[in-house]
């Protein structure tokens, strides 16, 4: 089974966010930089799948900077073969310019799987993986939290309001991953060796203008210091109040 | 041509409510455009609540059917959509950043090559071009983006763009679409507990953490939702879930859903930055927590310090009591 794994290296979720001198990017100092949380349930999925098989590759793919490798080697050390980096100083504001860039990659790899995280916790864009479907001609699933494969076919459960879609699909697919799908596993030290020894292939990636132009990135608007309404039920009746009166939420 | 489409979303035949949401945030952008909203919504056949989309500033109003339409059909949808959108050479389309708006739009965008900027919580338009305000790093920051392609697409958080009425004509009309058979085919939806509501679309968010102590006390906040008459959805923290406590669909947090509910009752919370950048948007946020130093009672307007396993029952019975 050939499997490729699409990843992004993001800001660590307990990040406080400080907004860079651009006025339009996040300030990277002293920020740590991680696999995206749902990419690791992408790259769990595929190493489940290959082990499965009992036969395959799987191969992670990122755009981002030259320390994206950082994040690829994780990706390594967890268990995948070799990985591709689509070198960029900055993954560009427009989805669609990095969908083409992957697709570009993607498009002669003869790939049975191409999984994704549902979204990047960085810009939320939540876009890539269905688009890099439209650009193939792929089907697509997103939001995977349930998988089942059999013999070039699939069913997947995902999320919906109030419920769960179960949907099928054939195989080549892009599936995008949701927690719940899995476990990920822990890079052992043994992986975090034999990754050094994998083979990373970097390459510049080439982007169009794009149709998204960042304005400048904003602090979330501040809110009015709360306060304290009581202790214990006794508080209850004048929190009633307020929500009534002042907040007019009830 | 300045026209918006506004997506529509149906579930069984009857208009979702979060569409008025839509028709709102499109016919903000057409206002300022200076064109006219079109709704279209893609079912198996008439869909219920189409009527009263002219309240909320519908120009016209397009059921467009197809037999493989009754549930949402990825590629069929995705392929009808852009249709229309060619056809009608909009400048802005609009979907709701729901479950389903989160899948199409961005097959409708990449068919349309166009950008998509996802989960807005402002949007206007500015020299003739469609700007959007979105939050990132799950709300610890917004990034205001201009789109300059034509047309420019665009989902809105739920929950946010609160249904005006603006009065339009509201035209109806009803077209047969064609669709391809698509390869991704919905077979089933297992619906959760009836009349659960979506902690993404819930009017009222109520959440539990690890204050809670075990699993089995999460009862006690599904009691405090129904006294709210179901409008309330029960939350969690990112602990509970990652203990197994709750399913992960509940989760408010970065690595969660993002929520903004008129009303958020974080309960045994003690407010992780990650779970502060999910709720933060809310309206207005009560918290109990027995430790009166908890970084929620900062985000807060209104706090409880105390035992929870005392106030929330009181709590409830004081709600059902205005509902009464």
């Amino acid at each position: 089974m050939r499997i490729a794994v699409c990843i992004k290296r993001v800001a660590d979720s307990e990040t406080r966010v400080k907004i860079g001198p651009d006025g339009k990017s996040l300030d990277e100092a002293g920020v740590k930089f991680v696999l995206n949380p749902y990419d690791e349930f992408a790259v769990e999925e595929a190493l489940r799948r290959k082990e499965a098989a009992g036969a395959g590759e799987v191969a992670i793919i990122a755009v981002g900077p030259a320390a994206a490798q950082e994040t690829i080697r994780t990706a390594l050390a967890m268990g995948a073969d070799r990985g591709v980096l689509l070198q960029a100083d900055r993954v560009p504001a427009d989805g669609l310019e990095t969908a083409k860039a992957l697709a570009a990659e993607l498009k002669a790899g003869g790939w049975d799987l191409i999984l994704f995280g549902k979204m990047a916790i960085d810009d939320y864009n939540q876009q890539v993986g269905p688009m890099v479907a439209e650009l193939l001609g792929l089907p697509c699933v997103t939001c995977v939290a349930h998988l089942d494969l059999v013999e070039g076919k699939g069913t997947a459960e995902r999320e919906i309001e109030g419920g769960l879609e179960v949907v099928e699909f054939p195989l080549p697919v892009v599936l995008t991953a949701d927690k719940g799908l899995n476990e990920p596993r822990y890079p052992a030290l043994k992986g975090i060796m034999a990754a050094k020894k994998k083979p990373l292939e970097v390459k510049p990636a080439a982007f169009g203008r794009g149709g998204v132009e960042v304005l400048a990135m904003l602090p979330p608007p501040a809110r009015q210091e709360g306060r304290i309404v009581g202790e214990g039920a006794a508080a209850i009746p004048e929190l009633i109040r307020l929500l009534r009166e002042e907040a007019k939420v009830l | 041509m300045s026209n918006v489409l506004a997506v529509l979303e149906q579930r069984d035949g009857t208009l979702r409510k979060v569409s008025h949401e839509v028709v709102t945030g499109a016919r903000r952008l057409a206002d300022g455009l200076g064109g006219a909203v079109e709704a279209l919504v893609l079912g198996a056949g008439p869909v219920r609540g189409t009527d009263a989309l002219g309240a909320f500033g519908a120009d016209t109003v397009v059921t467009g059917t197809n037999p493989a339409f009754a549930r949402y059909a990825p590629e069929g949808f995705a392929q009808a959509v852009a249709e229309r959108a060619k056809a009608g050479g909009f400048d802005a389309v609009v979907f709701a950043a729901s479950a389903t708006g989160k899948d199409l739009a961005p097959r409708v965008a990449a068919k349309l090559g166009a950008a998509l900027a996802a989960d807005a919580t402002d949007v206007a338009v500015e020299g003739g071009k469609v700007v959007v305000t979105r939050p990132i790093y799950a709300g610890k920051a917004l990034l205001k983006v201009k789109l300059t392609t034509q047309p420019a697409v665009v989902s809105l958080r739920p929950n946010v763009f609160t249904p005006v009425e603006r009065p339009k004509a509201g035209a109806a009309q009803s077209v047969s679409v064609s669709a391809p058979a698509g390869r991704v085919v919905v077979k089933e939806i297992k619906a959760a507990e009836a009349g659960a509501l979506d902690v993404a679309e819930a009017p009222i968010v109520i959440s539990g953490g690890r204050g809670l102590k075990e699993p089995a006390n999460f009862k006690l906040l599904e009691e405090l939702a129904r006294a709210f008459g179901g409008k309330a959805a029960v939350g969690a923290s990112r602990a509970v879930v990652d203990a197994g406590w709750r399913p992960h669909a509940d989760q408010v947090g970065q690595t969660g859903k993002t929520v903004s509910p008129s009303l958020y009752i974080a309960v045994g919370i003690s407010g992780a930055i990650q779970h502060l950048a999910g709720m933060r948007t809310s309206k207005t946020i009560v918290a109990i927590n027995k430790d009166k130093d908890a970084p929620i009672f900062k985000v807060a307007d209104y706090g409880i310090v105390g035992d929870l396993f005392e106030i929330v029952p009181k709590l409830a019975e004081e709600i059902r009591k205005l509902h009464g």
